[in-house]
């Protein structure tokens, strides 16, 4: 394993006094439990966004703390879900008397965290609503699993759900919205390597060298098949085509997207991905207002990417573009 | 044969190096049907554990239990924090007055763990979880009161059945946590939760009845 880290066990802390030392004029990090909140925080009058989950994703969450985004992120160990303590002490520092919505992506342990932590919060008198994230369609057979993953959707809610807080909603109409978000996005990655856990030292599943794992979460973890390498822009098309069928988008529809890279893709390579999905786009008759591509919510090194399709009104863009100001999204303001 | 609240302190002790030497081994299970953390995670929160208990050494199995969940929940992390802390909490309330556990308490105590599992991760018996290990074990645990047996002769019963648990996981396709998004593909493994539950038995057979 090669990696710019000092000892595995730190990687986490020494990151977030990096951050804090990046961002000294917008962000407070706390060690003790390790969370990150917006410099301003707590925002008097303004529901609080606290997200959190496994390290590993920059810059998902704690890149995304900041006005217009999130009020707090607790990042666990390295693609581990936060402890109870640290998201009770991060709803605890940015709550500003009208109540915490906690985002969570769904994986079994994020969500038993979080809902251990809502119980601690409620019982300090804290008002805290809960939004799951559930957007792979990779995952097929819910009903037979712990549901679909909650992947790049994440990031958009947290963008849209925060302009929202930021105008003043009240805690039910940002949590309502979303709900609302999430139930209009999809999302399905794939890889074209593993990636290394630093504690673990070694990567995390084996690809042949014309091998491709289609369908992967972002920890790393398998996916939904195996299958050899093929040209961009027939990768595009059987993901796209994936997602497209799944909520199903139909022609007209307007849509956010995002072209995700997993942490070792060239931008040079996700542009190429995003112009392949764009014609792919105009063919199909969507209407895509706005786009992201780059690294927003990544699986450490992974080679890969991830494509994310949100259908959106007038609102959603409006609220999409209001001003943020972010380490990982700024616009505006 | 009671179990006292040093025999406690020595099966977290006993737990903290058994995990810090299968750290790997779990890992490599996790990996091939989740995320590679489970290792990592129960060395570091037996550790944790054990330095917590051993600093301030508590009067009572009730105490040592409960700060035993208390550090579980806040250094473990992933779904394995909560499960164990659960677990270790649950198992806490049934006996809060007790200076050590006769044979009907221990009973009590990890069947009230298990309950608060199940209810926490909503898993049944063959979803391929820790509740595979579990429940046999707590059944055997009864099994073996009921005939008479004394702690260490009921936590002898109860690690071999947890052990015949874990190994029942293995051509099990996951309902439940990470690996259930493999599908079939989650078939032929060992379940890392059942297996560290195997060995959470084990050191309870060796240590906790000692």
């Amino acid at each position: 394993m090669k990696k710019a880290i000092n000892r595995p066990e730190d990687v986490v802390v020494e990151a977030l006094r990096g951050m804090e030392a990046a961002h000294p004029d917008r962000l407070r990090v706390s060690y003790e439990p390790k969370f990150i909140t917006r410099a301003d925080a707590p925002v008097r009058g303004k529901v609080a966004l606290v997200s959190g989950g496994g390290s590993g994703h920059e810059p998902l969450h704690g890149g995304f703390v900041g006005p217009g985004m999130l009020d707090a992120a607790c990042p666990g160990e390295v693609f581990t879900s936060p402890t109870p303590d640290q998201v009770e002490a991060a709803t605890r520092a940015v709550d500003g008397g009208q109540g915490a919505l906690h985002i969570i992506k769904n994986y079994t342990g994020d969500v038993l965290n979080f809902e251990t932590a809502a119980d601690l919060c409620r019982a300090e008198g804290l008002e805290v609503e809960a939004v799951l994230v559930n957007d792979d369609v990779a995952v097929e057979d819910s009903l037979f699993t712990a549901g679909r993953r909650g992947v790049g959707t994440t990031v958009l809610l947290e963008k849209i759900a925060g302009a929202a807080a930021e105008r003043g909603q009240d805690l039910a109409t940002v949590a309502s919205l979303a709900r609302r978000v999430n139930e209009e996005g999809r999302s399905f990655g794939m890889a074209f390597t593993s990636c290394t856990v630093p504690s673990a030292g070694k990567p995390t599943f084996d690809l042949g060298p014309d091998e491709i794992e289609l369908g992967i979460g972002i920890h790393g973890e398998p996916g939904r098949e195996r299958t050899t390498n093929r040209p961009a822009r027939e990768l595009v098309e059987q993901m796209a085509e994936t997602v497209l069928g799944d909520l199903p988008f139909a022609k007209g529809d307007r849509v956010i997207a995002m072209l995700n890279g997993m942490g070792g893709t060239p931008l040079l390579e996700l542009y190429l991905l995003y112009g392949e999905f764009a014609r792919l786009a105009a063919d199909r008759g969507l209407l895509v207002e706005r786009n992201l591509v780059g690294d927003y919510i990544t699986s450490l090194e992974m080679q890969g990417f991830s494509l994310t399709l949100l259908r959106v009104d007038d609102a959603m863009v409006e609220l999409w573009d209001d001003p943020v100001l972010t380490p990982g999204l700024r616009w505006g303001g | 044969m009671a179990v006292t609240t040093g025999n406690i302190v020595s099966w977290i002790a006993a737990l903290a190096s058994t995990y810090g030497e299968q750290q790997s081994y779990l890992t490599e299970l996790d990996a091939a049907i989740g995320d590679a953390d489970h290792g990592s995670n129960m060395a570091r929160g037996f550790a944790a554990a054990r330095d917590d208990l051993q600093g301030d050494p508590p009067e009572t199995p009730a105490a040592a239990l409960k700060r035993v969940a208390m550090v579980l929940m806040k250094t473990v992390g992933g779904a394995s924090g909560p499960l164990y802390g659960t677990f270790f909490l649950k198992a806490a309330t049934t006996c809060p007055q007790a200076n050590e556990l006769n044979g009907d308490q221990l009973l009590e105590a990890l069947a009230a763990g298990t309950e608060g599992v199940q209810q926490r991760g909503k898993a049944e018996v063959g979803d391929k979880t820790m509740v595979d290990a579990l429940v046999p074990a707590v059944e055997a645990l009864r099994e073996s009161r009921t005939a008479g047996e004394e702690p260490a002769a009921m936590l002898a019963a109860a690690a071999t059945a947890a052990e015949a648990g874990r190994d029942s996981t293995y051509p099990l396709v996951a309902r439940k946590g990470r690996a259930s998004y493999l599908g079939e593909r989650s078939r032929d493994h060992l379940d890392p939760g059942a297996t560290s539950t195997a060995l959470l038995l084990a050191a309870a057979r060796d240590h906790l009845a000692a």
